[in-house]
């Protein structure tokens, strides 16, 4: 007995006037999708793209692990005396420099998204220019959230107890997930610029690494050098590890806070346009 | 008043110092496949992208249903559609995810975009292969599934940029029969190719582009006879009388003759005055010359002369040869 099998029914293939003609036909046309409904649908592909490929969620998992368990048996006895001392004062700023280095991976992402032929449909559909782009860091934003979480869950269990309790740990995920999406304009902006994904990579750690080592972060500016510490004061990353530290831990400082929100603005405001211009001439 | 699909003047891009398109002038009918012939590297990709708005013209203008490219790209892009020449659609996702997605961006509903996706592949023959990730699909259902994207919301002019390019045989008519129910159904189609038989056979125009520029323009039939009435081939029994044959054939004609790669081949386009009629005379005239002379002739025949022969003819050079290595 023969078997026709899904290949060789689709192979015979034979195209047919009715049945095409049938889809050709020309109903009315659905009216164009609001700016955030075109986001959102661009956000949906980011996740079947991590459904299909759930192995690139390794880097949002492992790498944040790993940071955190290195550096708090690392620095723990010499800093703090103790391992769960330091960690008290690390894990909210191991928590951004992890997720703020995982933004860089929006921009290797679209620039090896951007050479598939698939952008060349998106940028001729009549929607929201933007979107396709806000969609794919609306994606994004989920691995920083798992990033977050996977940081604090490995926090808790070696002893990180945050007077803040609940809410300030979720308020503070909350500014660094904001002020993440506002700084991948930055790379969406080298993503675009740059020709090759590695140059995207070398970029985004020239810039990465000492924005986030010469911060706050991993200890107290004030043991620093004058010049050093005149960076680190003006540094954001600086300032939204003091603000997300503030939360967590229950005394909330505005005026940090309002700086980040104020940054992130600042971000979207100069990288967003700018990665627009790119996009469009691409 | 109806506009024309496709309206350029003077259109140019350059990139650095190449001028990939070079001042082309194009008006494309409406309900019609309109041929954008050449060579790799000749500009076509470029046009096309530029009617796509996706690529800014640097100089010309450029009007797809009377709104411009630049100024109304918007309105364009409502209207028109792309199949690129690589994969237009996501290969990470499936051919139900990528249509649901594209028909959500156009603005269907959860539901709409649902049922739209589920019909399309149903018509073009990959209900079988819904599920799976488009970059398991072989080379065919690739294009299908592109056209099938480019359809969603039917548009009233489809950029097929080299759709066959690289399908075997089956396939290749698949599409060829596709293209022509779109057609059929108003839909107006700019068909780039490097296939001259592509263009024959479905284009009702064609534009020859050549680095960049226009070369020739018209019906298919119009190029042919703009080159010559035929073209006489002739295979010979004994190789070693093809010189002899060659003069005599070039003689009798009023043409060069050339020597195919075949011993015993001989191929002369017969200029004649333009005619058909003239041309078979002088075909029977060459062929009496040679009975004379006592060359034994195997196979003779008088041919239209291919789109081959008029690219050759238009460039003094070959089109595709050199492409399909």
């Amino acid at each position: 007995m023969s078997v026709v099998t899904g290949a060789e029914a689709t192979a015979v293939y034979a195209p047919s006037a009715e049945t095409l003609g049938a889809v050709l036909a020309r109903g009315d046309r659905p009216r164009r999708p609001s700016a955030w409904a075109a986001s959102v649908t661009f956000g949906w592909r980011a996740i079947l793209k991590i459904k299909h490929v759930p192995e690139q969620l390794f880097d949002v998992t492992a790498f944040p692990i790993i940071m955190t368990l290195m550096f708090t048996y690392l620095f723990g006895g010499a800093l703090a005396g103790s391992t769960e001392e330091y960690l008290q004062f690390l894990l909210p700023g191991i928590m951004v420099t992890s997720v703020v280095m995982i933004t860089m991976y929006t921009g290797v992402g679209l620039n090896t998204d951007i050479e598939r032929g698939v952008f060349d449909r998106f940028r001729s559909l009549p929607v929201w220019r933007p979107a396709a782009l806000v969609g794919m860091i609306f994606g994004d934003v989920l691995r920083y959230i798992l990033a977050a979480t996977t940081i604090t869950v490995v926090g808790l269990v070696l002893g990180f107890r945050p007077e803040g309790g609940l809410p300030g740990v979720l308020a503070g995920v909350g500014l660094l997930v904001v002020f993440s999406f506002a700084f991948s304009w930055v790379w969406t902006m080298f993503g675009l610029f740059l020709r090759s994904e590695k140059s995207v990579m070398g970029v985004s750690m020239l810039v990465l690494f000492p924005l986030t080592f010469l911060s706050n972060v991993f200890v107290d500016p004030a043991t620093m050098p004058g010049w050093l510490q005149a960076f680190v004061k003006v540094n954001p990353i600086t300032h939204l590890v003091a603000a997300v530290r503030s939360m967590m831990a229950g005394r909330w400082d505005l005026g940090e806070i309002v700086w980040v929100l104020a940054a992130s603005a600042v971000f979207i405001l100069i990288f967003g346009p700018l990665t627009m211009r790119l996009y469009n001439r691409k | 008043m109806s506009a024309p699909a496709i309206e350029t003047s003077g259109l140019v891009k350059a990139f650095g110092a190449n001028r990939a398109v070079d001042g082309v002038d194009l008006t494309v009918p409406t309900g019609t496949v309109y041929g954008l012939l050449g060579p790799n590297g000749a500009g076509k990709t470029t046009v096309v992208r530029m009617l796509a708005t996706l690529l800014r013209p640097d100089g010309g203008q450029a009007r797809v249903f009377g709104h411009d490219v630049l100024r109304e790209a918007d309105a364009v892009r409502a209207r028109v559609s792309l199949t690129g020449q690589y994969a237009s659609v996501d290969e990470d996702l499936t051919g139900t995810e990528n249509l649901v997605l594209l028909a959500r961006l156009l603005g269907h509903g959860r539901t709409a975009a649902r049922e739209r996706a589920a019909r399309l592949l149903d018509a073009f023959g990959l209900t079988d292969a819904a599920a799976r990730q488009v970059k398991k699909y072989s080379g065919g259902m690739r294009r299908r599934i592109d056209i099938a994207a480019s359809i969603l919301n039917t548009p009233d002019l489809l950029f097929l940029d080299e759709p066959t390019t690289g399908l075997d045989p089956r396939s290749r008519n698949q599409v060829w029969d596709i293209i022509r129910v779109v057609v059929a159904n108003g839909t107006t189609v700019l068909l780039t190719t490097q296939y001259l038989d592509e263009a024959d056979r479905l284009a009702g125009r064609i534009a020859v582009i050549d680095h960049g520029k226009v070369i020739a323009e018209g019906t298919p039939g119009s190029l042919k006879a703009s080159i010559g009435a035929g073209t006489v081939h002739v295979r010979l029994r004994d190789t070693a009388q093809r010189d002899e044959a060659a003069r005599l054939l070039a003689a009798a004609l009023g043409t060069t003759v050339q020597q195919e790669a075949d011993p015993a081949a001989l191929t002369a386009r017969a200029a004649g005055s333009g005619s058909e009629r003239g041309a078979a005379e002088q075909a029977s005239r060459a062929l009496a010359a040679l009975a004379d002379a006592g060359i034994i002739v195997d196979d003779f025949s008088l041919g239209q002369p291919s789109l081959d022969e008029v690219f050759l003819a238009l460039t003094d050079r070959p089109a595709t040869h050199e492409v399909m290595a």
